[in-house]
């Protein structure tokens, strides 16, 4: 036994309040609820009351941030969607192009109103990216990876070269009737998502999709259609892409080759790599950092993304959790010294 | 027990590259048997159950379960009538609780369909299930990940998985490796139940005395060949098993 | 006609050399490189460097060039992918986000003004069968040549190479027979990266050094090697002179603007026909079981 010098560790422990069966709290009090319920009105209050509070205020240009920040958002969490179950993405920007060019295509040649565009322009790119991919699903998770960071600049080109739907130049569409309406709508959205996303997964048919992303030989011994489970999440998750698209679409007024730009593609992997993945808390949280961190730099340029790229190399060498675990974890245990006896 | 048999393996064969895995192998399976495959390392017995169990398909044969034509079928049909399987490797889904483990067989067609469970009803059918095949359901082992689980654990895990299914055809390919004796033996006992219930019963395994005395009749295969079949003390003592684990008698002298 | 079978020929090489540098590192390693482009890139704008700013002859530029990325390209495996080697996830992240930073900061850095010529290796051109073609094409057809004969020869040939091959077969069998598997896969990122210089060097004397062509060659590596199955020499070979032939005849029948369609439709055809490519030796599920 060491006589002397004290020694600690450090102890974590778990506010251990609450009991759980399926998807209901048992709590006793309202200090209980609270820090249950918190962490989860925080953001619904904020998103929702924030396009108010800005236009109020006047910040009319902030209020446009916040719209791409429920794009980026539910792109990110579309991401990791797809990561938990298998699939690596590099290519979101493929629905996200899909869905801002059918939704366009249809407002511009056809005059389709926004209501009609955005959930057809949804349909249309989630059941084209899906039927484009659906090829890899049965390779290697990189092949998943590979072709769809092609298809998208691919696609650009081939755009381009042909003059298809506005060439170089794109087309022009119609604006959301109102401030309001579009402010609210991607809000909405982006809080459906989320909490949608986190009903989807905690469910069996998420547990299963979870499962396929660790090991799909197991999966499938478990008399479980692999590939059509697949089909499904690749479906679900590019059709949340194909509508943070159509909104974008209607937001700038324009659709053209920009909505396949890289950007799409690595930006939600920065987010959620920044974030956390897994919960699509993480996701929520690393977009709006980047978000905010992309209107904040705005005088670096193009250098921007070099940074983001860079960070995300960072975060996935090093700290790989990403923030929001960190956050959660101390939130939910408290760390202390305890002496080591 | 029926006339017509359960499984039918017609002249099957697989080719890996220049390698023969299995080679023209035919046996048939009654409803009721329990069918135990040994055969040294190498002699082709997980491929064969790849083959049956559709992760394989097959060069040429035919391969009839319940008097349908599964050539080539993909796993999670065959699942679907009724055929369940245990993986040589095991891998359970490491993060995931030990019952969640068994949730995901529970959401099969097959299980949706016999079970009508709904979301929620499945953590007590996991649990189950889990007690069913040893482990006890009181503590907190059934909520620890599957990742930290002993070996023995995981292998019963494992079996769970398939039982979950409902199977009326249960494939277990060595489920006793790595398994202490007193696991072994209560997993048996384990097996022996579910084969009062009537499940037909194939086992590939090295553990051959554990096998003699439950099984009913015994497959010898080597070099991906059927070398010997029939009841279990004429297979063990045949010549060419003789032959097949330790090597003939001139073989030993050199 | 002999035009198209000629520009086809140049054409097809043109791809295979852009393709083997990607599909090399894939097979031995099992690494996809997404920061190939940023590589191809680099090494041109080095040698353009070299040459112009430091006034090197213009083949020592090109050799200090290859020495330098081949270094770049074993240090980012070492000290980036090595970490984390076997989670998919984070090499794609980290391949991709070096890739990206690499390009983006040239982009932002030194490609303001002009616009960058690398030299031809002999400038003008000749005729064959009545039709005019730039020397520099010929050089892609002899280079490419050579260096498949090369590539072919060491791997068949040479103890590095019969490593490799062990190493691309069965990574764990290799390490249970001594093979320092982190070693080859240096060597083989390193490598990988001297072929995209060499590429560069064989490719951007027909335009100029630009940005974007760094993540063009990423989408013809990536096309090339989907059509003809990646890992495979032989299938990047065919991959290539399919694709390569396809766009020669789509220009010369068509018009250039098709050729990109052209393109995308064949991954699309071929992804859901034979999704591993001609020659895809995608392993079958069962030797994951």
């Amino acid at each position: 036994m060491e006589q002397g010098k004290k020694q600690f560790r450090k102890e974590r422990i778990d506010r251990g309040i609450y009991a759980r069966s399926a998807d209901i709290f048992a709590v006793s009090s309202w200090q209980e609820m609270t820090y249950l319920l918190l962490p989860r009105a925080v953001p619904v209050i904020l998103l929702l009351a924030m396009p108010l509070i800005l236009e109020l205020t006047g910040n009319t240009y902030w209020a446009k941030v916040m719209v791409v920040l429920a794009i980026l958002g539910i792109m990110a969490m579309s991401w990791d969607l797809l990561r938990i179950a298998g699939m690596f993405s590099l290519g979101q920007a493929l629905f996200f192009g899909l869905g801002s060019y059918v939704s366009a295509a249809l407002n511009h040649y056809f005059h389709w109103p926004i209501f009609l565009t955005i959930p057809v322009g949804t349909l249309g790119g989630a059941l084209l990216g899906t039927v484009l991919l659906i090829g890899t699903l049965k390779l290697r998770g990189i092949y998943f990876a590979m072709v769809t960071l092609a298809f998208p600049l691919l696609l650009v080109r081939a755009i381009q070269a042909t003059n298809f739907l506005g060439g170089t130049e794109g087309v022009a569409t119609d604006a959301f009737p109102n401030y309001w309406v579009g402010a609210y709508v991607s809000m909405g959205a982006l809080l459906v998502c989320f909490f949608g996303f986190r009903r989807l997964m905690n469910s069996d048919w998420g547990l299963v999709a979870r499962a396929i992303g660790q090991d799909d030989i197991a999966v499938t011994a478990s008399g479980i259609n692999v590939f059509w489970r697949k089909v499904q999440v690749l479906f679900i998750a590019s059709g949340a892409a194909a509508f943070a698209g159509t909104l974008i679409t209607h937001l700038l007024m324009y659709a053209g080759l920009s909505s396949f730009s890289l950007d799409y593609s690595i930006l939600p992997v920065a987010s959620v790599v920044i974030g956390g993945s897994g919960n699509f808390a993480g996701a929520l949280l690393g977009s709006a950092i980047l978000t905010f961190a992309t209107e904040a730099l705005r005088a670096l340029g193009p250098l921007r993304i070099a940074l983001y790229s860079i960070l995300m190399v960072i975060f996935a060498l090093t700290v790989r959790e990403g923030i929001f675990p960190y956050i959660e974890r101390r939130y939910h245990q408290f760390e202390r010294k305890a002496e080591i006896i | 027990m029926s006339t017509s048999p359960v499984l039918q393996v017609e002249g099957i064969t697989k080719n890996f590259g220049g390698v023969r895995a299995v080679d023209a192998v035919s046996f048939d399976v009654y409803s009721g048997d329990f069918l135990g495959i040994i055969g040294p390392n190498g002699a082709g017995k997980t491929t064969l159950l790849n083959l049956i169990t559709g992760f394989l398909k097959p060069d040429t044969g035919k391969i009839f379960y319940q008097g349908k034509n599964i050539t080539g079928w993909k796993p999670y049909k065959i699942c679907e009538l009724g055929v369940a399987r245990t993986l040589q490797m095991v891998r359970p889904f490491y993060h995931l609780p030990a019952y969640k483990n068994i949730i995901i067989p529970l959401c099969s067609p097959r299980a949706l369909k016999l079970s009508g469970s709904k979301y929620g009803e499945r953590d007590d059918i996991a649990l189950d299930y889990l007690e069913e095949v040893g482990f006890e359901r009181d503590t907190a082992v059934p909520y620890k990940p599957a990742g930290i689980l002993p070996h023995g654990y995981v292998k019963r895990l494992e079996l769970a998985r398939a039982l979950a299914m409902q199977p009326e055809l249960l494939i277990l390919d060595e489920l006793f490796s790595g398994m202490s004796m007193s696991e072994v033996a209560s997993t048996m006992f384990v097996i022996e139940k579910l084969r009062e219930k009537g499940i037909t019963i194939i086992m590939v395994e090295h553990r051959v005395k554990e096998l003699v005395r439950v099984a009913n009749r015994l497959l010898l295969l080597n070099f991906g060949q059927k070398i010997v079949e029939g009841p279990p003390m004429d297979v063990v003592g045949s010549p060419e098993a003789i032959k097949a684990y330790l090597g003939t008698s001139e073989e030993v002298e050199q | 006609m002999a035009g198209v079978i000629i520009f086809g020929l140049a054409k097809s090489l043109e791809l295979a050399l852009i393709a083997i540098g990607f599909s090399f590192v894939f097979g031995i390693s099992g690494i996809a490189n997404f920061a190939y482009g940023a590589f191809y890139l680099l090494g041109g704008f080095l040698a353009y460097i070299f040459f112009t700013s430091v006034g090197l002859p213009y083949w020592v530029a090109a050799i200090v060039s290859m020495i330098i990325l081949f270094v770049i390209g074993a240090l980012m495996y070492r000290f980036a992918v090595q970490r984390i080697r076997g989670a998919m996830l984070s090499e794609v992240i980290v391949t991709m986000g070096l890739g990206i930073f690499i390009i983006e900061m040239l982009r932002a850095t030194g490609f303001i003004g002009h616009n960058r010529y690398l030299p031809a290796f002999i400038p003008g051109y000749i005729e064959i069968a009545g039709v005019g073609i730039e020397n520099q094409r010929l050089m892609i057809i002899v280079i490419g040549l050579l260096l498949f004969l090369i590539l072919w020869a060491v791997t068949r040939y040479t103890r590095i190479g019969l490593a490799f091959r062990a190493m691309s077969q069965d990574e764990l069998t290799a390490l249970s027979i001594g093979l320092n598997s982190n070693y080859l896969a240096m060597f083989s990122m390193g490598i990988g990266a001297v072929l995209a210089v060499i590429a560069a060097l064989c490719i951007i004397p027909q335009g100029f050094l630009t940005v974007d062509g760094a993540y063009e060659v990423l989408i013809y590596a990536l096309a090339v090697g989907v059509l003809g199955g990646l890992g495979s020499t032989v299938g990047i070979i065919v991959g290539a002179f399919i694709l390569g032939y396809a766009q020669t005849i789509t220009a010369t029948l068509f018009s250039s603007q098709w050729v990109m369609v052209v393109t995308f439709l064949a991954i699309v055809l071929v992804l859901l026909i034979k999704p591993s490519g001609i020659f895809g030796k995608q392993k079958e599920l069962e030797e994951r079981v």
